[in-house]
């Protein structure tokens, strides 16, 4: 109870006595504004910095961080936007739960102060203004990092079972996988339990069978667009490879959030694995010789033949977001601002971010990879993202959260075989339009 | 559910029920010292219990305004296939967490109501399970469990390397298995307190008569035990239809809704879906089944529940 009883005093205290009654609690008055930030490093010590040296050269614009666990955060942020106690400055992912925020006119639009300032807009990555545009108008800030999911292959095991190159088409895939159970090798690392991984499959193969309409529509909620022909050509190729052995077996138990599925790529129990780009840091850390040994491998995802998407879409997430609350105040509300513009991509945060193993979404951050011990992994991952004619955000986020819950259990029944490609449609279409 | 409603006719209602004119003076003043716990649980119990039963009524997605829906919740959750499956998971762990763990926490409470000092030591090494929190278990069974480095797996049993959290059929016996590892512990506590209680003259006679183990287990303990077991099994049934962090953190209601339990529905619906009034439904039907389950089981104890335990004697 301490971190939240810290932040509710931070979030309607700021500016000392006076306050009772004033500006509906938002961050306070009196030049300050508060930011709600995630705890676990690199990321929380290069805020902390980040925010101390600030604070310490704009002393009439100080801010107050408070970071909380990921999915304390989730849950308490949406009760104190509710309660009208939100901070100044919104952390979130856009897509659905930034469209909900907006909805209930919690965030303001900044489309128009990026026109007026065009640097600050143009300081990062166009592809990354995606999830924060809603109806046309940008409700947050892009800022951070991109996290393309990426397909991951362990070189050492490749060797071991003969095979001298990634797959690059769907059918490629499948025959590597008949090669590498006959070699005793699960192909595939997957941490089903967690079931949003299961979900970047569905990201993927709905693009490049379908081409992005596929998801657009669903994303409008047009009737029926989850029985799009192409979707059911994509659920049925998803339990192909489950029949075909393509995924570990057992992996319907195995979690994400212990980090077991990369466990299996360093220990050369499997062979492939897609997954975030953050799990590259994740697997160097923990792995050994592993990803400094240069046994760690990437490919583009497979493309399907008579596919309509553009072999370059991508999905995953392309940036962090961050919002101004519509109850803070004016002040406060122009404190968020000039930190948009001068201190929440400040080149010192951006190199940090790069040092860490992350994917800059900076405009400025492509000179600054060439320099990193992890240049191969950040350039590719980095052109993926900046190259990709769609960067599809990831569905759990972009969707309502409503739908979203029914989504990833669905795709839990669809991965273990427990319905059908036409039962699976037919239980999201009920979701459409909510 | 009411309760907001009399507290502050607490002493008035209260007076009429005791019979004795002495004893009503007195009950009258000692009603009124309990008048600040009333207000407290009307405050914190009451009020929320009310605002449940508001929310059940309305449309609300945690972050936006709230608009009156009528009985739209109630009708849409009621014929939800999900809330019925759910409901039945959760009386399905009931009854088989019931049945596992009511014969094992009997037994080892007897066991460990001996005097011997080898039982108290027993006694601590299965109290244990009991003094970790119900996600630092889960998280570490969740590891045990794991097909490729789990238990099984690193001692290289291959019978034990399964699907456990993974196979909708597996995962209920795993979860009623946790269950019930955390929870005997308290529940042979309970026994244990039970037949400690029960008077050694009553074995001692038996044992003239020429009664063994066995038979006085069957005539003199488990009858005398009769409320203890009661007590254990309300806590059981209504801890059951409560059962949620350990199935959150063990499987978070999967694979598919396997083991989304009614407690978890809620939670699901409310705090992931941002649908705060079928949720609010789930919860009222939670109260509701939970009391009238307590009620059920106090009515199973008879009648004479007041009376002593050592009637007969």
């Amino acid at each position: 109870m301490a971190p939240l009883a810290g932040a509710a005093l931070s979030a309607c205290g700021t500016s000392g006595p006076g306050t009772t009654g004033g500006s509906g609690g938002g961050g306070g008055g009196g030049g300050k504004a508060s930011w709600w930030y995630l705890s676990g490093d690199p990321n929380e010590t290069i805020r902390k910095d980040n925010i101390k040296s600030w604070n310490s050269s704009n002393a009439q614009e100080t801010i107050d961080i408070t970071f909380f666990q990921n999915d304390a955060y989730k849950t308490k942020i949406k009760t104190a936007i509710g309660a009208g106690q939100a901070p100044t400055m919104i952390y979130g992912w856009g897509g659905g739960t930034l469209a909900s925020y907006a909805a209930a006119g919690q965030v303001i639009d900044l489309t128009d102060w990026l026109s007026q300032n065009p640097d600050v807009k143009n300081a990062v990555l166009p592809a990354s203004y995606g999830p924060a545009t809603i109806d046309g108008k940008i409700y947050a800030y892009p800022n951070e990092n991109a996290s393309p999911i990426i397909f991951y292959y362990n070189k050492r095991v490749f060797s071991k079972a003969g095979i001298s190159a990634p797959p690059k088409t769907w059918d490629e895939l499948l025959s590597l996988v008949k090669t590498l159970n006959a070699a005793g090798i699960a192909p595939i690392a997957l941490a089903g339990q967690s079931r949003w991984t299961s979900m970047m499959w569905l990201e993927y193969l709905f693009d490049r069978v379908g081409g992005p309409d596929v998801f657009n529509a669903i994303f409008k909620g047009e009737a029926n667009a989850w029985s799009n022909a192409d979707a059911i050509k994509a659920l049925t190729m998803v339990q192909d490879l489950v029949k075909a052995g393509g995924f570990i077996k057992g992996f319907e138990s195995i979690t994400a959030d212990s980090n077991a599925d990369q466990a299996l790529m360093y220990t050369d129990k499997t062979a492939m694995m897609l997954h975030g780009s953050w799990t590259y840091a994740g697997m160097k850390n923990d792995g050994g010789d592993f990803v400094p040994g240069g046994n760690l491998g990437w490919f583009d995802f497979p493309t399907v033949s008579g596919g309509k998407g553009d072999p370059k879409d991508t999905c995953g997430n392309p940036g962090q977001y961050t919002s101004i609350s519509s109850k803070a105040s004016e002040e406060a509300q122009k404190v968020a601002k000039d930190f948009f513009a001068k201190g929440i991509m400040s080149e010192e945060v951006i190199q940090k971010f790069i040092d860490s193993g992350q994917v800059c979404i900076a405009a400025s951050a492509a000179d600054k990879f060439a320099a990193s011990k992890d240049k191969d992994f950040l350039e590719y991952a980095y052109n993926l993202t900046k190259n990709a004619p769609v960067f599809q955000q990831s569905w759990d986020q972009a969707l309502s959260p409503a739908t979203a819950e029914a989504l990833l259990s669905n795709i839990d029944q669809l991965f273990s075989l427990s319905i059908t490609p036409e039962q699976f449609a037919t239980n999201m279409n009920a979701t459409l339009g909510k | 559910m009411s309760v907001s409603a009399a507290t502050t006719r607490a002493p008035a209602t209260a007076a009429p029920t005791s019979p004795p004119e002495h004893r009503s003076v007195k009950t009258g003043s000692v009603a009124w010292m309990a008048l600040p716990a009333l207000l407290f649980f009307a405050f914190f119990g009451g009020v929320p219990l009310v605002g449940v039963l508001v929310l059940s009524f309305t449309q609300w997605d945690g972050i936006g305004a709230i608009s009156w829906l009528g009985v739209g919740n109630w009708t849409s959750v009621l014929a939800d296939p999900v809330m019925w499956k759910a409901l039945g998971l959760t009386f399905g762990i009931m009854i088989f967490s019931w049945l596992v763990q009511t014969p094992l926490a009997l037994l080892l409470g007897v066991f460990t109501a001996g005097t011997q000092k080898y039982r108290a030591f027993l006694a601590v090494l299965y109290f244990l399970p009991l003094l970790m929190s119900a996600a630092a278990i889960s998280i570490a069974y969740k590891a045990l469990l794991d097909p490729n480095f789990g238990l099984a797996a690193s001692l290289g049993i291959p019978w034990l390397v399964q699907n456990w959290l993974g196979s909708p059929t597996l995962v209920l016996f795993v979860v009623i298995f946790v269950l019930s590892w955390m929870y005997v512990p308290f529940h042979s506590l309970i026994y244990q307190g039970g037949v400690r209680q029960i008077p050694t003259t009553m074995y001692e006679a038996a044992s003239i008569d020429g009664a063994g183990t066995v038979r006085q287990f069957f005539s003199i303990t488990l009858p005398q035990l009769k409320y203890t077991v009661i007590t254990s099994s309300t806590l059981m049934v209504v801890g059951s239809m409560t059962a949620f962090d350990l199935i959150f953190v063990l499987t978070g209601g999967g694979p598919g809704d396997a083991t989304r339990v009614l407690a978890l529905d809620m939670y699901l619906r409310g705090f992931r879906a941002n649908q705060m009034g079928p949720a609010s439904v789930i919860a009222v039907l939670i109260v509701l089944i939970g009391l009238g389950l307590a009620q059920l089981l106090q009515r199973l104890g008879g009648k004479d529940k007041t009376s002593s335990q050592m009637e007969g004697m």
